[in-house]
């Protein structure tokens, strides 16, 4: 059911854990939905220089968390703002139609960091 | 890598024996067993002493079996069959809240038909209250549905109590004895039903064969018109081969279903006490008053397709009835229906045994589970509790 790579990121998570000096912080999702999402990112001149992640969810959510992280460790914040839920599913070599909005919740959760970073800076 | 199968009351494997017993059935005895000859005749006389062998299991009368090709047919069948038969008498039905689909939607097909139906509530060990049956019941009340064992939480009805009171108002009853006939003694007399389902690959037999007892006497209308086979209740020409070996399965069953149970049981038993050891681990379903072979829980913190998947890649085959493992995304109406919050009911989880599992499985098992649990959560972020979460429903999007 599940992708080669979907299932690599699953039971191999990259980045995983609590950030405790994060400088941006994103929630999405709750476990009504099923899915629930934290991404913690870390920003110097403008790079995201650390991500980690902490999710509740099935296979592909987890999957893609870890693979969202890897995605913007070391991206500007620009570019790390154009993460999709379609770049997401296609770095993990695609996912079920019943799991995409597992990838929408990746992205969402990125983005409201780096929002969270903005904020947080423009005080 | 071993692999060990913990997900018997989604299917069996084929007993061995079985499948000899068919094989010539599906070679050399290819006969169609209402054709007036000698092939014609081997595959009758076969399909009758299958009927023979199912009915004893049950302790029914041969004439009292129904041949079907599912369980969910069976449902089918008992429902709509007995409402149409009996709608001169009324039209109202009574169901448990954690009937299988094939019944719960053959009841909300009914509705739209004009019929009427009570879903009862249960317990949170899952028990219909036979008092609670009671008062359901109105002059209108024609049939009774309540499934003998829960396949999700395992929890045994109280069916001959019921029929006392189902008796005593002359009101006809059926159970879904899908997960129970062939992993409990099941007796119809004892339990005192007028029709009961029952599949045959939950006993070792094939997929393709199970059956509706109806009491000799009741009447019932045909879900499938045709010919005469089941004496004109169920056309189509028989799958033999699958009557077959549902004949000899219980054949086996009947032979070997205590040893079954008393291997089984002690196994489960080390499941249960071994993985509530685990904090904030719930046992969901009876505690004493279960199937034999089947432990399932609630974990919290963690969802139920993970679990699955982790287990799966350490060789462990189990099920969920968490929402993200269904195809249709929605947390089992079972668990939601004995009080399991729906943020818990993501993290369920069942392992059933059978009789090729071994004490060693176990062992791995329960040094496996709890490293998962650990592991899963390790990821999650309420792993040190709820609190942070403020979430009575989802809004997003599927």
């Amino acid at each position: 059911m599940y992708s080669e790579k979907v299932m690599d990121h699953f039971t191999n998570p990259r980045n995983v854990g609590e950030m405790t000096d994060a400088d941006g912080i994103g929630a999405e999702g709750n476990p009504v939905c099923g899915d629930a999402m934290k991404i913690f990112i870390k920003v110097k001149d403008n790079i995201i220089t650390d991500v980690k992640f902490q999710t509740f969810g099935c296979g592909a959510a987890i999957a893609v968390s870890s693979m969202v992280t890897e995605m913007a460790k070391g991206m500007t914040l620009e570019e790390a703002s154009k993460i999709t839920k379609a770049s997401v599913a296609e770095a993990l070599d695609g996912l079920p139609p019943q799991k995409m909005h597992c990838s929408n919740l990746g992205a969402d959760a990125l983005h409201k960091a780096i929002e969270d970073y903005k904020n947080k800076r423009g005080k | 890598m071993k692999k060990i199968y913990m997900d018997h009351v989604a299917t069996n494997p084929l007993h061995p024996e079985v499948l000899d017993a068919m094989m010539p059935y599906f070679k050399d005895n290819y006969g169609n067993p209402l054709s007036l000859y000698e092939p014609g005749f081997k595959a009758r006389a076969a399909i009758e002493h299958a009927r023979e062998s199912t009915a004893s299991l049950i302790n029914a009368k041969a004439k009292e079996i129904i041949f079907t090709a599912s369980g969910a047919e069976s449902n089918n069948f008992a429902l709509k069959g007995i409402a149409y038969a009996m709608q001169g008498k009324g039209k109202h039905i009574i169901v448990s809240k954690i009937e299988h689909h094939s019944v719960l939607n053959s009841a909300r097909f009914l509705e739209k038909q004009g019929f009427t139906v009570t879903y009862l509530p249960v317990d949170n060990h899952g028990l219909v209250d036979p008092a609670a049956v009671r008062k359901a019941i109105t002059g209108e009340t024609i049939l009774i549905s309540i499934i003998h064992a829960s396949p999700e939480i395992g929890t045994i009805q109280p069916i001959a109590e019921i029929s006392n009171i189902a008796k005593e108002k002359g009101i006809l009853l059926h159970t879904d004895s899908v997960a129970s006939a062939g992993n409990i003694h099941v007796d119809v007399q004892a339990l005192n039903v007028d029709l009961m389902t029952f599949a045959a690959h939950q006993f070792y037999g094939p997929k393709g064969a199970a059956g509706l007892y109806v009491k000799e006497g009741t009447r019932i209308v045909p879900l499938i018109y045709g010919g005469i086979q089941e004496g004109g209740r169920r056309a189509g020409t028989e799958n033999v081969p699958a009557i077959v070996g549902m004949g000899k399965a219980a054949e086996i069953t009947k032979r070997d279903l205590q040893k079954r149970i008393d291997h089984v049981r002690p196994l489960r038993d080390k499941i249960i006490s071994n993985t509530l050891k685990t904090d904030k681990v719930i046992l969901t379903g009876h505690p004493e008053q279960r199937l034999p072979g089947h432990a399932s829980f609630v974990v919290e913190y963690i969802e139920g397709e993970a679990m699955l998947l982790m287990l799966a890649a350490k060789g462990i085959y189990s099920a969920s009835g968490s929402a993200c493992s269904s195809k249709a995304l929605k947390s089992s109406p079972v668990l939601i229906s004995i009080g399991v919050p729906v943020h818990l009911a993501q993290g369920s989880v069942v392992f059933t045994l059978g009789e090729e599992t071994s004490a060693e499985d176990i062992t791995y098992f329960n040094e496996t589970f709890p490293q998962i649990i650990s592991r899963l959560r390790e990821i999650s972020p309420y792993s040190k509790g709820w609190e942070e979460t403020e979430a009575p429903t989802c809004t997003a999007k599927k």
